[in-house]
């Protein structure tokens, strides 16, 4: 069992949050944040808070997990376009594999990750489901 | 700055070594590196490996060897580029020499994957992408290649079965390698019945776990000679990188640290792709086939898997790859695959590729990939005349 609270712990704003940062030099829209903007390589501004809206761009379904993941087998795993601009991987939830086509509209929600034992630390995050019609 | 040639290789085949340890793999194929250069000793060692922490609780493996080997004393230090290393390797060996710093350099690529069970070795090899945002989210590094393949797919209207012809290239020239690790030819049949590991990439689309170690010992253009008549001079050696995740890329199904490297390359050596008389590219995967086609200018984007089709990958066609089997056929010890592509380049070039050989092989590239393309590495060789 690793001792690991801390790593996941720092994290905690882009994963239950999804906030990520504006570049104040380009105006990029950068998830997940870091220091260095990607677009134009000066700092990295103020933090931003994404929609959770997008789209996937690709998807796969695993079937031999790498460890800590073995129980989870198949799950479906996607490249997540946001409507913002950035691309986020993610596990794709409450829908069937067989559903699941490039292209298909997805919001984010949160959910538990993976388990390290009964005893072990929780890690919850992001996934995406399909989108749920809006309400009239 | 020297010029660098390669004066010895060596490598142990591929395979699922119970018997053998790291230490003696890498041992094994220096040995036969250092007899077949004529030379005792070197100034120093480089060590291309990714996982020998991971797997068997064992770093610092440039002591390790240097001492193992009998040159306790020398320079050795270990090169980590996740599936890169080997070729990492290389370059530093090359750094080295071409520097003036030191003469004669030995470069070992060593991987022993059966000492840990698959689930472990499998999260050893996601360690390649982005520990934060791709591995925390159980994708494994077959899932992040499916993912491309999937979108490359779709953007070309492509079948799976059109990526057939890289894995039944690869196995007909594994089987004619006595160090191949899979020593039997397939059908396109085969690898259309073949088992889903991470949709849509099946066993056959896919390189196997494995041990194996290779190595070449490097020196002086200019000293070459003095050791060797059929030295292989390094024309060229590049490293680009891109984004470690591949929701980073600009375009995720474009290799573009190949593309750059791949330039960069043809730069310094004045050659062009036509010039190529083979590719040792990096098939971990039959989508990287395809994308590392494109990049480097043998195919135009999303015709990869036609040159496939055509039989222009095979040993008389325009581009032959994968010529001694290739990762996927050969087998694809991770931090050794580099070194072996060189070691399998350099046996074409001295015409030494036995039932592989492709006629008057006179320049080669090998290009080895970590990652799913974060770091790229390329090499142009061409015979000394």
């Amino acid at each position: 069992m690793t001792i690991e609270i801390a790593r996941h712990w720092r994290l905690k704003s882009q994963r239950y949050g999804l906030v990520g940062e504006e570049c104040p030099v380009c105006g990029g829209k950068i998830f997940p944040p870091r220091d260095v903007c990607p677009h134009c390589a000066e700092e990295a501004g103020p933090a931003y808070q994404f929609s959770g809206k997008g789209e996937v761009y690709s998807h796969t379904t695993i079937f031999n997990a790498p460890e800590g993941f073995e129980d989870q087998v198949p799950y479906t795993v996607a490249l997540v376009k946001l409507e913002e601009g950035p691309m986020i991987t993610a596990q794709l939830t409450d829908v069937d594999t067989d559903d699941v086509e490039i292209g298909m509209p997805v919001e984010m929600v949160t959910r538990k990750l993976s388990q390290q034992g009964d005893e072990g630390l929780i890690v919850y995050g992001y996934k995406f489901r399909p989108q749920l019609a809006t309400a009239a | 700055m020297r010029d660098v040639s390669i004066i010895g290789i060596g490598q142990t085949p591929v395979g699922e070594h119970w018997d053998t340890g790291l230490r003696q793999l890498a041992y094994h194929a220096l040995r036969d590196a250092m007899i077949d250069a004529g030379v005792e000793r070197v100034d120093a060692l480089y060590v291309g490996n990714m996982l020998s922490g991971e797997i068997s609780a064992q770093a610092h493996l440039g002591a390790l060897i240097a001492d193992f080997a009998g040159m306790r004393g020398i320079e050795a230090v270990k090169i980590e580029a996740a599936c890169a290393s080997g070729a990492a390797a290389v370059r530093q060996g090359l750094i080295g020499v071409a520097s003036g710093m030191q003469d004669v350099v030995a470069v070992v690529g060593v991987e022993k994957m059966t000492d840990n069970i698959g689930s472990k070795v499998t999260a050893g090899l996601a360690e390649a992408a982005d520990a934060d945002y791709e591995t925390v989210h159980g994708i494994s590094f077959v899932g992040l290649n499916a993912l491309v393949m999937r979108r490359y797919m779709y953007e070309y209207g492509l079948k799976h079965e059109d990526f057939a012809a890289f894995s039944v290239n690869a196995h007909a020239n594994g089987a004619k390698n006595p160090n191949a690790m899979f020593r039997s030819p397939i059908t396109e049949k085969t690898f259309l019945n073949a088992g889903m590991v991470a949709d849509p990439i099946s066993l056959f689309d896919a390189s196997p776990m494995c041990d194996g170690a290779a190595a070449v010992i490097l020196c002086p253009t200019e000293l070459a000679k003095q050791f060797t008549d059929n030295s292989v001079r390094i024309a060229a050696s590049t490293i680009a990188t891109d984004s470690v995740a591949i929701h980073d890329r600009k375009n995720p199904i474009w290799l573009q640290a190949a593309e750059d490297s791949a330039r960069q390359a043809y730069k310094l050596s004045g050659y062009k792709p036509e010039d190529m008389d083979f590719f040792e590219l990096h098939d971990a995967f039959t989508i990287m086939s395809a994308l590392s086609l494109e990049a480097c200018g043998f195919a135009e984007p999303g015709q990869g898997t036609r040159l496939a089709k055509e039989g222009e990958i095979t040993l008389g066609g325009k581009i032959p790859i994968s010529t001694m089997g290739g990762l996927k056929s050969r087998g694809h010890p991770v931090g050794a695959t580099g070194v072996y592509q060189i070691v399998e380049s350099v046996l074409q070039l001295r015409g030494d590729a036995g039932e592989n050989q492709i006629p008057n092989a006179r320049v080669g590239m090998a290009q080895n990939i970590g990652g799913s393309g974060a770091t790229i590495v390329t090499h142009i060789l061409e015979r000394n005349e």
